[in-house]
């Protein structure tokens, strides 16, 4: 692999992606934008949980459900912002065509073009869990975090969720304009298979093996536990695992997503050059 | 390496369209392109010149790496496109005529730019670039620009600027005046007559390497006229001949070509003057009060019948011009139809 093209595909993506996302507008409404958006997100969850429980925001359920969707928003940022690329540039753009005759590298392409969506991603957690924090006694004390689970978890995440979607991309290059939420079609599907609002154990028995295959699953419970630990461990679903068995569980359905996404992108790559679908632009 | 930038040997590509819901399992083949044999030289300006639907655009799309042949194989830059797509890429570039591709929320600098920075240019130099060829097209004053501010023309001026500035070694222009008005069509045919003129070598020197290839397709007879050093004639899939334009005329000299105003034609079809043993081929076309013909005749003595002809039918003749062949003649007398009667044929099966 030519690293210098693969770096520069990666960082213009990056730079491009980043317009795109903050330039339609002055910095000041987009700054309120990135707040105001997962704010309104998470007090909707939380007014729902608030009519349910009337209120009983002491109880592990209310940091455990928190959480999880907090860190939910990055699912949804980094795997549709992946997939939403290919969609943008050949519908949109219409430049998909000009990017593929490029000396460049497709898939590190598209996953710079998905940064963007990561940092406005990782603003909205930070606003989300410092909400929490001020306003719903969600007990995370900065002191207690296990730094060292936090960042790993986080980095193999988010490596985790960019190749979902890669795959999710590669897919998309083969299908038409009216596809074009598929990243985030697929992220709202597995947010009832991951953990992300209830435990597992919640959901019938026959449905929960989409959870255990899924790596998201095992993310977040890192992520709650790196966090807030003892609260997190207050729940049956992955108890039994230690740190270490589920970041090995997480490294190695990470290596499993990043080798089905090498081998889903060439496939897909190949089939859109044999059917023509590279610059073929959706018309309805 | 070869001296040619471009090669392709028995290359052909079949659409399967699919059916709509009634017929989904029916598959249709659709032959795009048909054993095309073509070599252009490098530091060649090369038309394709065909009707909308002939296969010029399906060609360039496999030359570019973005379409599959069917099967046959092309080498551009020397490079087998379907082997080594890696290696042709960073020798070419691309641009359609006719769309407003390109990033609205960029300006056109920066659209220029990130392009360039794709294929690696040093920063500074692209910058550079970027105004040079944007003062040739007459666009700089736009430079900063959001290219979603720009109209339809401007923003192909843009795309057009795009393709020049990474100074490919082959550059494919598909129909890169289409839509254009008169003024920015003539900037954009000087911009490409230029920059094959002024190739990295001078004329004659190293078989042709380092020197600027251009393969551009148009179904505009007067700009692959003007500007090709040599024109393949495409319909159908087919190349019907390939040749410089004076060379694909001068087959037509010994014919003589009238182009003859009337009234309304009353009843007379190009068939019943094709039937006539001296005329080669006749087209007509409605024209407002009356009808033109355009005759070629394998003699001139031949366009008494024709005359006769319209006098029988009451067809009176408003003007009377022998002319010159042009690339229109040569494209009629190689498909026995006017490139416009093709497409109007086409048009509903187009897609």
């Amino acid at each position: 692999m030519n690293r210098s093209e693969t770096t520069r595909s990666f960082t213009m993506a990056t730079w491009l992606g980043w317009q795109v996302e903050s330039n339609w507008t002055d910095p000041f409404l987009f700054a309120i934008y990135v707040i105001i958006k997962p704010l309104a997100s998470a007090a909707i969850l939380v007014v729902m949980y608030s009519i349910i429980t009337g209120g009983a925001y002491e109880s592990p359920l209310f940091p455990y459900i928190y959480l999880g969707n907090a860190f939910y928003t990055y699912v949804g940022a980094v795997m549709a912002g992946v997939s939403w690329a290919v969609i943008d540039d050949r519908e949109h753009y219409k430049t998909l065509k000009y990017m593929y005759i490029a000396p460049i590298n497709i898939p590190f392409y598209w996953l710079g073009r998905g940064v963007s969506r990561f940092l406005i991603g990782t603003v909205a957690v930070i606003v989300i869990l410092t909400a929490g924090v001020l306003f719903l006694n969600v007990p995370l004390d900065l002191t207690q975090v296990n730094w060292g689970l936090f960042i790993v978890s986080l980095l193999l995440g988010v490596t985790m969720l960019a190749m979902m979607g890669l795959i999710l991309a590669s897919i998309t290059l083969m299908v038409a304009h009216h596809f074009f939420l598929i990243g985030e079609a697929v992220a709202g599907a597995l947010y009832l298979f991951s953990g992300a609002i209830f435990p597992l154990e919640v959901l019938p028995a026959w449905l929960r093996p989409i959870g255990y295959a899924m790596p998201i699953t095992y993310w977040l419970e890192l992520m709650r536990r790196s966090l807030i630990g003892d609260v997190a461990q207050a729940f049956p679903t992955l108890a039994q695992y230690s740190n270490l068995q589920l970041l090995g569980i997480l490294l190695g359905l990470t290596v499993i997503f990043a080798v089905a996404s090498v081998f889903t992108f060439r496939w897909c790559d190949y089939r859109a050059r044999e059917l023509g679908l590279i610059d073929r632009v959706s018309n309805y | 390496m070869t001296h040619f930038a471009i090669e392709t040997k028995d290359l052909s590509r079949i659409y399967k369209i699919r059916g709509n819901k009634k017929e989904k399992q029916i598959r249709k083949e659709l032959v795009a392109l048909e054993n095309v044999n073509l070599t252009v030289e490098r530091g060649e300006l090369f038309g394709l010149l065909g009707p909308n639907g002939a296969g010029k655009t399906t060609l360039i799309k496999i030359l570019t790496t973005l379409l599959a042949p069917t099967s046959g194989w092309a080498r551009v830059a020397g490079y087998d496109v379907t082997q080594h797509p890696n290696l042709v890429r960073p020798r070419i570039n691309m641009v359609s005529g006719g769309e407003s591709s390109g990033y609205g929320l960029l300006t056109v600098r920066e659209n220029l730019w990130m392009f360039s920075q794709f294929y690696g240019m040093p920063s500074k130099e692209a910058n550079q670039r970027i105004v040079e060829l944007l003062k040739m097209v007459g666009l700089e004053d736009r430079i900063h620009t959001k290219s979603s501010d720009l109209s339809t023309g401007l923003r192909q001026k843009m795309n057009i600027v795009r393709g020049f500035l990474t100074d490919p070694e082959v550059l494919f222009l598909d129909e890169p005046t289409l839509g254009l008005d008169v003024g920015a069509a003539r900037d954009v045919r000087k911009l490409i007559r230029t920059w094959v003129d002024t190739s990295p070598l001078p004329s004659g020197e190293g078989k042709g390497e380092g020197r600027r290839t251009l393969l551009l397709t148009t179904h505009y007879m007067v700009e692959a006229e003007e500007l090709c050093d040599r024109v393949a004639i495409i319909n159908k899939g087919r190349v019907l001949a390939c040749d410089t334009p004076a060379n694909l005329k001068r087959n037509l000299q010994r014919d003589a070509i009238f182009e003859i105003e009337t009234s309304p034609l009353n009843g007379l079809t190009s068939q019943i003057l094709q039937d006539q043993p001296e005329v080669k081929k006749a087209a007509l076309t409605d024209i407002e009060g009356g009808a033109r013909l355009e005759l070629i005749l394998k003699e001139e003595a031949a366009l008494a019948s024709v005359i006769n002809i319209l006098t029988q039918k009451e067809i009176k003749v408003k003007r009377l011009t022998k002319r010159e062949p042009t690339l229109e003649d040569v494209f009629m007398d190689l498909v026995g139809q006017k490139m416009e009667e093709v497409e109007k044929e086409e048009a509903p099966h187009a897609g």
